[in-house]
């Protein structure tokens, strides 16, 4: 079914299909441009008489949770990644629809990970048609090599919350991995062996699937409280042995970088939003979660303790460093929407301004308003990055699919948007004529820096104006792709097949990009 | 010709990254096979048989079987390696060399700051690439302790390369070549390709300095070129600081003296300490020594990469008892060096009044310049200079301070 979709060009220039999976799909009209009309999706009506009148939702196993809430061939079945690397629970579910002889599942997790890897066997027996959501390492490739029956979905956090909303994706089962919860349903990420923070990114699947079934190893009396899942929405509760693997959800990938090279990234973004005035009292930031990004934040806090100055508020992804920073009282909230080591999770519990999001309250395009555009900076990553400031996240240079798109769409809206990327990893350039794949317009992306130059989008023209006497070695972005090449050579053009094998979705939920196939030959 | 008929070149460990191991095997018929696997190869690896097969030809290489495995080596890096398993083939003295940059051309001055000089290991690519942006105030290419024993001869050429072909950034460029005599072969690699100054470790004497500047000479008069290299002896033994004094004169192009602790402390037995007590004769008398021979003391590196705070401590006594500047091992470990070494707001003040009081006393036309009863000679007036240009050059002082400052004299 994937092999001739019907492309059209959309108004990023892009090939793109008018139909994905069977589905029809809106190529994507530019930004602000898309605005769907009529009512939201609404999962079936429930009524209480039909659960326990003693709140008691028990279901002895998985298995028998999924049997009863109607497990059968073509689901959708989603999942959340707050247990990143340390997720027992996803897997488990496809063993079970593999035994049962269930075919042709959609998967719609909010992000997949490695401990994901041994799910490529359904989507090689059918277990699995597609996964719609990241596909990230090994499953990438596979993707990439064009083994997946169906055609990837990839979507922002937010993008995740709209499609639900617009009916695009129809869960039919949520499978809600908890740290804590109570028999009613309710459930956290604050406690727990599998403590993970929050469960912000299984919000929108607990509000619109049509069967929710909650899994835990810590079940608590009622009320498990804060309940950030309410127990209203649950169908289930499965208690398991064990739920995630605590030292891979607060993964290591948190810890400040100690590359000379990724730090001289880190002070020229720290030194150009200091130059550029962003950095003043009340300001608001958001850095991922990389080591680069991190030690943004440590520039950030040496800025801000030598202004006396503090920030309003600090998006996370939380970590010991931005718990310090809130501790210390150098910024008085940090807005939530994953926890990425106990120092967090700690911080969640204790800290009145440390708090709980989702990707409702941050990213959603059919909210009455969008908190990313509030926030002065965002520092962000990105595989390459073309001399129209379009960028990619998803896929290397060589095409291969190999990351997720994470909140990056629903950011690029803040009032300046930074970029620090190496100019070239080992050989390859990252500034490019075109990117590969395109996953944010230039038009919302305004500074590139790299370690031999910064780059101001043209089209900021009070950024320009701000830096033109500055020290920083401020260059175009045709400098820099000139020297990367010199430095590099110029790259060949990657070859690819006509099949698509993924889209990309925007935050409207219209088509950016597709990927294709990696050429064989 | 060799009596092997297989020879490799770079390296390709777990760790290794923009780098490239070749194994080659000059054949009698067949052709020229070239096998590449290269994590770059979707976008470089046309580039990279061309580039194979430019180099075989160069060396009049018919019949070959060449296998690259390459981890995203730069062009100078892989013809480096490439050549480097010809020449243990091919008794050749021909080169193939990479186009020597422009911006590789600069000649560094005689007394220009020497506060770090950051080592690189001559054989991995990967830690010079970005070596200027880190902004040392020189690097060293690094062909002696650094190199592994069967790495030395293709490390030569890679060094070469990189003089040639990478930019950094205005970086002073220096080489520390083996041990004199064998050190002297090294210099064949690096004189004819602009090396700024030529670190000489393991100095005794100064014969030492005299083999490495008549090579030097041979070399520059075969490829007519005069611009004057600079010699930096690195003294490391009870006997070399006996002869400090003796190497400092030995030669006008030596502009400074550095002490390599490791070595001297195991040459009087005793163990290093990052108090250094054991050691501070040795640096005493290379001090006095380079001070009374108007050259620049430079001292040894802190091994210690993790610990910046024993680094800040000495750097502190380093620059207290006189040394000019120290090496280092790790980019980590700049910005504490600078900022340490660098002048604090007393000796900027200091060193501002005296500049501004010899302008004023110039501008006057007066001969004697004092600041208030004292006299200032020409020699505390360059101090001051040097001084000035150093908070300059570190971001302590604006350009232009002399406006700002006078500025804010007449406001008062």
């Amino acid at each position: 079914m994937r092999k001739h979709l019907i492309t059209v060009i959309n108004a990023a220039g892009r090939a793109v299909p008018l139909e994905v999976n069977g589905q029809p799909v809106v190529p994507y009209k530019g930004v602000g441009k898309h605005r769907p009309e009529g009512n939201k999706y609404g999962p079936p009506i429930a009524t209480c008489i039909d659960f326990p009148d003693n709140g008691n939702k028990s279901v002895e196993t998985l298995k028998q949770a999924l049997i009863q809430a109607g497990l059968k061939d073509g689901m959708t079945i989603s999942t959340h990644h707050h247990f990143r690397n340390g997720d027992l629970i996803a897997n488990q579910i496809f063993d079970i629809a593999a035994e049962l002889g269930i075919k042709d599942l959609v998967w719609f997790p909010s992000a997949s990970f490695d401990c994901h890897t041994p799910l490529i066997k359904y989507l090689s027996d059918g277990t699995i048609h597609h996964i719609e959501g990241s596909m990230n390492g090994a499953l990438g490739h596979f993707a990439s090599e064009g083994k997946m029956k169906g055609v990837g979905v990839l979507r922002s956090h937010g993008g995740r919350y709209q499609a639900m909303q617009d009916g695009e994706v129809k869960i039919d089962i949520a499978v809600i991995a908890a740290p804590a919860a109570d028999t009613f349903g309710n459930a956290n990420g604050l406690d727990g062996p599998a403590a993970c923070g929050l469960l912000g990114f299984a919000l929108a699947d607990a509000q619109y699937a049509s069967k929710v079934i909650v899994v835990t190893d810590h079940v608590v009396p009622f009320p498990c409280w804060p309940w950030q899942i309410q127990g209203n929405y649950v169908d289930y509760v499965v208690k398991v042995d064990k739920v995630g693997i605590p030292e891979k959800i607060v993964s290591g990938t948190t810890e400040i970088t100690k590359s000379p090279d990724r730090l001289l990234l880190a002070e020229l973004t720290a030194r150009f939003c200091e130059e550029a005035g962003i950095i003043r009292d009340g300001f608001s930031f958001q850095a991922g979660a990389g080591g680069t990004a991190l030690s943004i934040g440590i520039y950030f806090a040496d800025l801000l303790r030598a202004k006396g100055i503090k920030s309003r508020f600090a998006r996370g992804g939380s970590n010991k460093y931005l718990v310090e920073m809130l501790e210390e009282g150098l910024v008085d909230f940090i807005l939530d929407g994953q926890t990425f080591d106990l120092e967090g999770v700690r911080s969640m519990r204790e800290n009145h301004g440390h708090v709980d999001t989702s990707p409702f309250t941050s990213y959603n395009y059919h909210s009455k308003g969008n908190f990313a555009q509030l926030v002065d900076v965002v520092i962000l990553g990105a595989t390459e990055v073309d001399i129209q400031f379009n960028a990619n996240v998803v896929t290397h240079s060589d095409g291969a699919l190999l990351h997720g798109i994470g909140g990056w769409q629903n950011c690029l809206f803040a009032k300046c948007t930074i970029l620090p990327v190496p100019l070239f990893r080992d050989r390859i350039p990252v500034i490019r004529d075109h990117v590969t794949t395109l996953c944010g317009p230039g038009e919302l992306i305004d500074v590139i820096v790299t370690e031999r130059g910064i780059a101001i989008n043209p089209l900021r023209h009070d950024l320009l104006d701000s830096l033109k006497d500055s020290s920083l070695p401020i260059r175009t972005i045709q400098e820099l792709k000139d020297e990367a090449e010199k430095i590099c050579g110029v790259p060949a053009a990657a070859k690819f097949d006509d099949e698509i094998i993924a889209v990309i979705k925007w935050v409207d939920g219209t088509v950016i990009d597709s990927v294709r196939r990696l050429s064989v030959t | 010709m060799n009596s092997h008929t297989i020879e490799t070149a770079g390296n390709k460990g777990e760790k290794d990254r923009s780098d490239c191991f070749v194994s080659l095997e000059l054949t009698s018929s067949g052709g020229r096979i070239i096998e590449i696997t290269s994590k770059v190869g979707a976008l470089y690896g046309d580039a990279i048989l061309e580039l194979a097969k430019d180099i075989l030809s160069h060396f009049g290489i018919e019949h070959a079987h060449l296998i690259i495995e390459d981890k995203g080596a730069l062009p100078f890096v892989m013809a480096a390696r490439i050549e480097a398993a010809i020449h243990q083939l091919l008794d050749t003295s021909k080169e193939y060399l990479p186009e020597m940059l422009p911006e590789n051309l600069y000649a560094t001055a005689r007394d220009q700051h020497r506060i770090s000089r950051l080592y690189l290991p001559g054989n991995t690519p990967g830690l010079m690439i970005n070596a200027g942006l880190h902004a040392p105030h020189a690097i060293i290419l690094d062909l002696e302790d650094a190199v592994a024993v069967h790495k030395k001869a293709e490390a030569r050429y890679l060094v070469r390369n990189a003089l040639r072909h990478l930019d950094f950034k205005g970086v002073e460029r220096m080489v520390r070549i083996n041990q004199i005599p064998a050190g002297l072969d090294d210099l064949d690699y690096i004189i004819p390709h602009n090396v700024n100054v030529v670190v000489i470790p393991k100095c005794e004497n100064a014969e030492q300095i005299h083999a490495v500047n008549s090579r030097i000479s041979s070399l520059q008069h075969s490829h007519n070129l005069e611009r004057k290299i600079w010699l930096l002896p690195i003294i490391e033994s009870a006997s070399g600081i006996i002869r400090c004094f003796e190497i400092a004169l030995a030669a006008d192009n030596v502009i400074a003296l550095a002490i390599g602790l490791e070595d001297y402390t195991a040459d009087i037995g005793v163990q290093r300490t990052n108090e250094g007590t054991e050691s501070l004769f040795a640096r005493c008398q290379l001090i006095n020594a380079c001070k009374a021979a108007g050259i620049q003391a430079l001292d040894s590196v802190f091994s210690d990469v993790g610990d910046l705070d024993a680094l800040r401590t000495y750097v502190m006594q380093s620059k207290s008892i006189g040394f000019d500047g120290i090496g280092c091992i790790h980019p980590r470990q700049l910005k504490t060096i600078h900022r340490y070494f660098a002048p604090d707001d007393t000796e900027i003040e200091k060193a501002k009044r005296i500049a501004i009081a010899f302008t004023r006393a110039t501008e006057q036309g007066l001969g004697v310049v004092s600041l208030g009863t004292k006299m200032i000679d020409a020699p505390i007036v360059k101090r001051a200079q040097r001084t000035i240009d150093l908070a300059i050059s570190l971001g302590l002082l604006q350009h232009d301070w002399k406006s700002t400052d006078q500025m804010k004299t007449s406001e008062s």
